[in-house]
C-alpha cells in the first residue's frame, strides 16, 4: 500500500487527546488534513458548520489561560458545539474535590468532551482514565500542549507545503515547556529535523532520546533553520535560581533582527504566545515579515477544531482506552 | 498441635539443608527434620513438589500503627505479611506517635501484643520526632524492647549527629538502618532523573541524592567502627560503594526492595502513581546492578519496604500522590519470578536474603529449620502462577506496584509458632467465593 491510500484507510480510534508522543504519523496527518478544511470555513462570512450539534465541550482550565481557553471555545463554537467553562484555582491535595471528582461530575451532566489545563503532568491522562468521555490535554504542567504543537505543525506545513526534512529550532527553556515536548514529538514522527537551544541549565536530561540535536549557541542553531520556534520565558517560575537573568538571555539568545538577518532569507518565526517583547523576541522580530505569530493564532481554530471533531468521532465507537 | 510434612523440598541455608524430608512440628516447636517420619498427627500435609522454608523476615515494613490506621494496623500488616509468607518483620518508626521513646514503645508493643499474628519487631527513631536535631535516647529504645533504629522516610542530614548515633548504637548492640537521601539534591524530585523525567515533565531525583548519602554513612560507619545498614538501594553507584565497603572490611549491609530488580523508570509512563516510590524506580541499567549485587552478595537482604497508602492519596495527580507501594504479599513471588526462575539466584540463596540474612542481621534467632528452634515455615508451591489482583490483598491499602502482573510461586502455608496463621485454600473461600 502507498503511503497515500494508507493515509486515506486510517482511522482515528483515540479517545482522547492527550500528547503527541501517544499518536502516529498517520494520526497526526488525519488531523491535519481535516484542519485544512476547517481553516477554510474561518475565511467563510458565515464561519459555521453543524458538526457537533448537540455535543457539550467543557473547558476546565486549573490554571489562568485566555488563549488556549478562547481558541478551544470559538473552534467547538464554529462547529456548533455547546461551551462551558470552568475556570477554577489550582487543585488542591487536602481541600476541595478531587480532579477526579469534577471529571466524573461533569461526565454525569452528560458533557460529551473535556478540555483540560493544569499545572500538574500527567493530570489529563489521569482524569482520562477515569471517565468514559473524551478527555483533550491543553497543557499539563512541563508535559505536554498537544494542540499547541499541532498547530505549529499545522502552520509549518502550511507555509512550507511539507514537513518531512525541515530544519526547526525550538529556543527557550525546554525543561520547563511542554509547547516543546509536544512539538519534538510531532516533528520527529514527521521527519522534520529539530534541533533545541538553551543555556544548558533548561535542557532536560535524555532530550536527545526524543530525536533532537542540543544547541546552547543560537547562532549555531540558526544555520540553515526553516523555522524557529522561540518559547515564552518564564523568568517568575526560577525557583532554584539557576536561570540567567534577562539582559544577559535576551543577548545570548533573544531573537532579534540581527540574528534573523543571518539566517535563511525566508525563514519563518514562530511563538507560542503570548510574546514577552524584549525578553525572548524583540518586537521587531515579532512584528516583521518573518513573523507567523498571529497566522498561528487563527491556524488554532482550525487544529482545534479538527481534534473535536476527530475525539466526537471516536466518542461513537470506542468507550474507554488507556493511553498505552 | 502436631503437624506433619511430608515430602517437602527442605532448604535451609544456615545448614546447607536442600533435600526432600519430612518435618514433624509439635506444639510451636520443630521436633524433627528427617526422612520418612512416621508418626500420629494432627495434621497431615502432603508437600510434594513443594518446597519448605524458613519464614521469610521482612526487615523493612511500615504497619503506619498507631496513628494511620485508615492505611494499616498490626492486624492488617500481620494478616498481609502472613499471606506472603512472612513470619517476621520489622516495623519502621515514622507512625503517629514516632517510635522515638520507651513510652511510645510501651504503646506499639501493646498493640503488638494485643493484634499481631506474626513476629513484629520494633525499629525506633535515631532522632527524636524524626526531625533530625536531636538524637533519641537509643540505651532507653533499646531496654524498652527496640532491635533498630532507623529516620525511614528521612536521612539524618547532620553527619555529626549520624556519627553520634553510631557510636551509641554500637555500645547498645542496636542496628542502625539508614534511608540513604540526600534532601538537598533529590528535593520535591517524584521520579527518576533522566529521559523519564524529562518525557513525563516531573522533577527528577538523581541517583547523586542516594550514593552520596551512602557514601557517606559507610564512612561514618567506618569512623565509629560500628556495623551500618543501608535500606532501599536502587542504584549502581550505591551498589559500587558498599561493593568497595565490605571488601574493605566495613560492617556494613545492604538491602533491596523487589520494585527495584524488578521494575524500572518505564513502569511510570503512564503516570501511575503506584509506580511513585522513594528512591524512585529506576533506570534498566540501575536494575541489572541491583541484580547483579544480589549474586555477588554486596546486597544482603530483600525487604519489602511495604508502605500502604489509601486510595484517596494515591488517585490524584502525581506529583501530589503519596510515595510507596505495599510489597508484604508480593515480595516472594516477584523474587522467585525475577532472580530464581531467571538463574539469578537458587533457592538457598534466595532463602537468605529473604530470610536468614535479615535475621541475622538484626540479631534474632529466626531464619532457620532446625528442631528445637520454634515452627515458623512456609510451603510454597514454587512454580504456580496466579495473578496480583485487588480484591485479594489482605493489607488494608491496595496501592501494589505488581497489580496486574502475573508471578510464579505461591504460598501454600504459613506456619507461625506451630500454627498454621495461612492457608491459600481457606484465602480463596474468602476472596473468590
Amino acid at each position: 500500500m502507498t503511503r497515500q491510500e494508507n493515509k486515506k484507510k486510517h482511522k482515528w480510534v483515540h479517545k482522547d487527546l492527550l500528547g503527541l508522543e501517544y499518536l502516529s504519523r498517520e494520526d497526526i496527518e488525519l488531523i491535519l488534513d481535516t484542519a485544512d478544511s476547517f481553516r477554510e470555513i474561518l475565511d467563510r462570512p458565515i464561519k459555521k458548520v453543524p458538526a457537533l450539534r448537540g455535543k457539550t465541550v467543557v473547558n476546565l482550565f486549573y490554571e489562568p489561560s485566555t488563549r488556549t481557553r478562547v481558541s478551544f471555545e470559538i473552534a467547538a463554537k464554529r462547529l456548533s458545539a455547546d461551551v462551558i467553562n470552568i475556570a477554577t484555582e489550582t487543585s488542591s491535595v487536602r481541600k476541595g474535590e478531587t480532579l477526579n471528582d469534577t471529571g466524573r461530575n461533569i461526565e454525569a451532566l452528560k458533557a460529551d468532551i473535556i478540555v483540560i489545563r493544569h499545572n500538574c503532568s500527567g493530570a489529563a491522562a489521569m482524569l482520562a482514565r477515569h471517565v468514559n468521555i473524551s478527555v483533550i490535554n491543553a497543557g499539563d504542567g512541563w508535559h505536554e500542549h498537544p494542540t499547541q504543537g499541532l498547530l505549529d505543525i499545522f502552520t509549518l506545513r502550511k507555509r512550507f507545503g511539507h514537513v518531512e526534512g525541515l530544519r526547526v529550532v525550538i529556543v527557550g527553556d525546554i525543561a520547563h515547556s511542554r509547547v516543546a515536548r509536544s512539538n519534538i514529538w510531532g516533528l520527529t514522527k514527521l521527519g522534520a529535523k529539530v534541533t533545541v537551544c538553551a543555556p544548558p541549565v533548561l535542557i532536560p536530561p535524555g532530550i536527545e532520546k526524543m530525536g533532537v540535536t542540543v544547541k546552547t549557541n543560537i547562532d549555531e542553531a540558526l544555520v540553515d533553520a526553516d523555522a524557529v520556534n522561540v518559547l515564552r520565558m518564564q523568568f517568575e517560575r526560577d525557583e532554584r535560581n539557576v536561570f540567567p537573568n534577562q539582559l544577559e538571555y535576551f543577548k545570548n539568545y533573544g531573537i532579534t533582527m540581527d540574528r534573523i538577518k543571518r539566517a535563511k532569507k525566508d525563514i519563518i518565526v514562530m511563538h507560542p504566545g503570548p510574546i514577552n517583547r524584549g525578553i525572548e523576541i524583540s518586537s521587531e522580530v515579532a512584528d516583521g515579515t518573518n513573523s507567523v505569530i498571529l497566522e498561528q493564532v487563527t491556524n488554532g481554530i482550525a487544529v482545534r477544531m479538527s481534534v473535536l471533531f476527530w475525539l466526537s468521532q471516536a466518542t461513537k465507537k470506542i468507550g474507554h482506552e488507556d493511553i498505552d | 498441635m502436631k503437624i506433619l510434612i511430608k515430602n517437602g523440598l527442605i532448604i535451609d541455608p544456615a545448614t546447607n539443608l536442600e533435600q526432600v524430608l519430612d518435618i514433624f512440628i509439635e506444639d510451636t516447636k520443630i521436633l524433627k527434620i528427617s526422612k520418612n517420619i512416621d508418626r500420629p498427627a494432627d495434621l497431615l500435609i502432603d508437600a510434594k513438589d513443594k518446597i519448605i522454608m524458613p519464614g521469610i523476615i521482612d526487615m523493612h515494613v511500615h504497619l503506619r500503627e498507631p496513628g494511620r490506621e485508615d492505611k494499616e494496623t498490626i492486624l492488617t500488616g500481620t494478616l498481609a505479611a502472613s499471606r506472603g509468607g512472612v513470619t517476621g518483620l520489622l516495623a519502621m518508626p515514622n507512625t503517629t506517635p514516632p517510635i522515638d521513646s520507651a513510652k511510645n514503645i510501651k504503646l506499639l508493643s501493646g498493640i503488638i501484643k494485643k493484634s499481631a499474628i506474626v513476629d513484629v519487631y520494633i525499629a525506633g527513631t535515631i532522632t527524636l520526632g524524626r526531625m533530625g536535631k536531636n538524637l533519641s535516647d537509643i540505651k532507653a529504645l533499646r531496654k524498652a524492647g527496640a532491635i533498630a533504629i532507623s529516620d525511614d522516610g528521612s536521612s539524618v542530614d547532620d553527619a555529626k549527629l549520624m556519627l553520634k548515633a553510631l557510636i551509641q548504637s554500637k555500645k547498645e548492640k542496636m542496628l542502625v538502618i539508614s534511608h540513604c537521601e540526600d534532601r538537598s539534591l533529590s528535593k520535591n524530585g517524584v521520579v527518576n532523573l533522566g529521559f523519564t523525567s524529562t518525557r513525563l515533565g516531573l522533577r527528577g531525583v538523581s541517583n547523586e541524592s542516594e550514593y552520596r548519602r551512602v557514601e557517606r554513612d559507610i564512612k561514618l560507619a567506618e569512623k565509629a567502627a560500628s556495623s551500618i545498614h543501608i535500606a532501599h538501594v536502587s542504584c549502581r553507584e550505591s551498589v559500587d560503594i558498599i561493593r568497595k565497603a565490605k571488601k574493605r572490611g566495613v560492617k556494613v549491609t545492604a538491602e533491596t526492595a523487589p520494585h527495584y530488580f524488578s521494575l524500572s523508570e518505564e513502569d511510570v509512563l503512564d503516570y501511575n502513581t503506584n509506580m511513585k516510590v522513594n528512591p524512585p524506580l529506576r533506570s534498566k541499567d540501575d536494575v541489572i546492578a541491583i541484580k547483579e549485587a544480589l549474586k555477588d552478595g554486596t546486597i544482603d537482604v530483600i525487604a519489602s519496604d511495604h508502605a500502604p497508602h489509601t486510595e484517596n492519596e494515591k488517585d490524584i495527580e502525581f506529583e501530589f500522590a503519596e510515595t510507596g507501594t505495599i510489597g508484604l504479599e508480593t515480595e516472594l513471588a516477584v523474587s522467585i519470578t525475577e532472580l530464581v526462575l531467571s538463574g539469578i539466584l537458587n533457592w538457598s540463596e534466595l532463602v537468605k536474603k529473604i530470610s536468614y540474612n535479615p535475621a541475622r542481621i538484626l540479631g534474632i534467632d529466626k531464619g532457620r529449620l532446625k528442631p528445637g528452634h520454634s515452627a515458623d515455615l512456609i510451603i510454597v508451591s514454587p512454580y504456580k502462577e496466579w495473578v496480583v489482583r485487588k480484591e485479594d490483598f489482605l493489607s488494608k491499602s491496595k496501592n501494589s506496584a505488581f497489580l496486574g502482573r502475573s508471578l510464579k510461586g505461591a504460598v501454600e502455608y504459613t506456619i507461625y509458632n506451630g500454627k498454621i496463621v495461612y492457608s491459600i485454600e481457606k484465602h480463596k473461600t474468602l476472596f473468590q467465593g
